[in-house]
């Protein structure tokens, strides 16, 4: 150890591209099996099907109110209960837990270091969570919202509701709705995994951004712009009134609202991308 | 003169959580072979070993092992294996499932990793549990499985944070001769452990390590030859204890004689061991007693650490 020794030549690592595809294939099915196929996941999975719920029970007993009998009206119950229910509720929840979990879980695990210990750039694992996260997290929701709307046309007016989706404009309402949700889950998962990395108790923020996206309607229009629930609104296939107390500000168009969505989540990767350079294994501290 | 990508090298690291000190102010070159930190709980044994790895990182200084900076986890753990101290695993995996997947996300593809996978399970002797679930292995599975995952992908530098812990006496022994057979290949291995007389016995060198501070380093023989301040005892077995005792007392360097409780040796307390050995060899020389047997008593490990150290928090 007394050996004499040369100065500390700094290197630089080359960018391998299909090095880093397979390391992120080989995250994005660890982080399935371990967080979406176990005994853990059954709570998502009941989220997800929580909005299944009461439309099988409209199935089967139609509520009172002539809004139910009449088709035309359908379109804007879905999208009150989508918005309301799918979207601010079951999906926002669900991502909460979900990219939460990617860091913050495995922090209260105590197997982070795993990760951290393999021959693997950290923001090459930053990508493969958030893509599993995303995947599942899309494929969950999107069946919610797909399998909601037809649960809510089919039981009632069946013969118009095929029509309204093979030949009116059912079967656009329906992917549009899909595409909301996928977006919702892209963007609000951006911001979870960031949560979860920066916060230690991430459920405080998480709260806080609830109370932000469904007082939305109250703020003034710049500030409606800061959130996600805004930019997701102004996609509605079918616009809602937003109540008389509703601060009017014209909704973002679709070709702002999603390219912006898109960058804003690029540039919540790109920080947590640097967060988890710097980040050190403390168990005890997190 | 060995070169960087040869060492382990620590630049004057410091490292503090807030205001609480980890290390401060390390300067080591950590060579080839099997070098024990050793010291008593929160010395700083495993916060040296995280800085190495990089899960921990530096208030201060720099670290390199063979080359590379610690935060570069892409390389460094081509090179790295760690196994660390925390009894904790992915959820709900076997143990074939732990190794295989940490492969794949080091890169390997599937034939290779489970090649890798398999090699791994039969050096710790798991190949026939390899199919159960991590959660119902025993204490000394989970070690041996998290000693598996550190050498799968044949790394060059070991760094292996109480590895014997939990292990039964026979895996312990399988666990050295192992550690032995990396070190003869001429693989790094740094190993902290608080079971002394095993550190002794398997060590190439040792770091003492103590409230953050490095107190010593280096083969055990050498850091005991330059603590002048305690002087070295040897204990001589001989047919005339009382005789020897006369002849070397008036020595100046001989600070204590004694006679053994059976009257059948003498202890001696020297501050230059060399040349007590070259008096003992004229005495033996000319004759005047038989001597049965020389052993130096304090020129070990325990006694190293119990001088430098004290003998907080370690077993003999």
């Amino acid at each position: 150890m007394s050996a004499a020794v040369e100065a500390i030549p700094r290197r630089s690592v080359k960018p391998n591209p299909a090095l880093w595809f397979r390391q992120i294939r080989a995250i994005f099915w660890l982080e399935i099996r371990k967080n979406f196929l176990g005994r853990r996941a059954i709570l998502i999975y009941l989220l997800a099907l929580l909005p299944l719920l009461p439309l099988s029970l409209v199935a089967i007993v139609t509520p009172p109110g002539n809004e139910w009998k009449n088709f035309q009206q359908y379109s804007v119950i879905y999208a009150f209960f989508y918005t309301g229910l799918i979207m601010q509720t079951v999906v926002f929840f669900g991502c909460a837990w979900i990219f939460m979990n990617l860091f913050r879980g495995e922090l209260v695990d105590r197997s982070l270091h795993y990760y951290f210990l393999s021959s693997v750039r950290r923001e090459v694992l930053v990508v493969g969570k958030y893509i599993s996260g995303l995947a599942t997290s899309i494929v969950l929701f999107t069946a919610t919202t797909v399998i909601s709307m037809l649960l809510l046309y089919l039981p009632h007016f069946y013969s118009q509701s095929i029509r309204f989706f093979t030949e009116g404009p059912g079967l656009s309402q329906l992917l549009t709705y899909a595409s909301i949700t996928i977006l919702a889950c892209v963007g609000y998962g951006a911001f979870f995994m960031v949560v979860g990395l920066f916060v230690r108790n991430p459920i405080i923020p998480a709260l806080l951004l609830y109370g932000w996206e469904w007082l939305n309607f109250l703020l003034p229009p710049l500030l409606k712009k800061i959130s996600v629930v805004h930019y997701l609104k102004s996609l509605m296939p079918i616009p809602l009134p937003e109540g008389p107390f509703a601060v009017v500000a014209e909704p973002t168009p679709a070709w702002l609202a999603i390219p912006g969505l898109i960058l804003v989540t690029i540039i919540v990767l790109v920080i947590s991308g640097y967060r988890i350079r710097r980040m050190e294994i403390r168990y005890g501290s997190d | 003169m060995l070169a960087t990508d040869q060492l382990i090298f620590f630049d004057d690291v410091s490292k503090f959580y807030g205001e609480i000190l980890g290390v401060n102010r390390v300067n080591l070159q950590i060579a080839p072979g099997i070098t024990s930190l050793v010291g008593p709980n929160g010395a700083g044994k495993s916060t040296l070993m995280n800085l190495m790895t990089g899960l921990l990182r530096p208030t201060r200084g720099s670290i390199s092992v063979l080359g590379t900076p610690t935060d570069q986890p892409e390389e460094l753990f081509g090179k790295v294996g760690y196994c660390t101290q925390f009894d904790s695993f992915p959820r709900g995996v076997t143990g074939r499932e732990f190794l295989t997947s940490f492969l794949l996300v080091d890169g390997f593809d599937r034939k290779r990793a489970d090649e890798l996978c398999d090699t791994a399970l039969a050096h710790v002797n798991l190949t026939e549990a390899a199919d159960r679930k991590v959660a119902a292995y025993s204490k000394g599975m989970r070690q041996r499985i998290r000693l598996a995952q550190a050498i799968a992908h044949e790394p060059t530098v070991l760094i292996l944070d109480e590895p014997l812990n939990g292990l039964d006496p026979m895996v312990r022994a399988e666990t050295i001769a192992l550690f032995r057979k990396f070190a003869a290949q001429g693989l790094h291995i740094i190993i902290s452990s608080h079971i002394l007389h095993e550190v002794d016995m398997m060590s190439d060198r040792v770091i003492l390590i103590n409230n953050g501070y490095i107190v010593a380093e280096g083969n055990i023989h050498g850091v005991r030859d330059e603590m002048e301040e305690h002087p070295m005892q040897i204990l001589i077995r001989c047919d005339n204890p009382s005789k020897l005792a006369s002849l070397v007392f008036d020595q100046d360097h001989v600070v204590e004689a004694r006679l053994h409780e059976d009257r059948k040796g003498l202890f001696i307390r020297t501050r230059d061991a060399d040349r007590f050995y070259l008096l003992l060899n004229r005495v033996v020389a000319d004759g005047e007693i038989n001597v049965e047997s020389i052993a130096p008593v304090d020129d070990d490990l325990s006694a190293v650490y119990q001088y430098l150290i004290g003998s907080a928090g370690v077993s003999s």
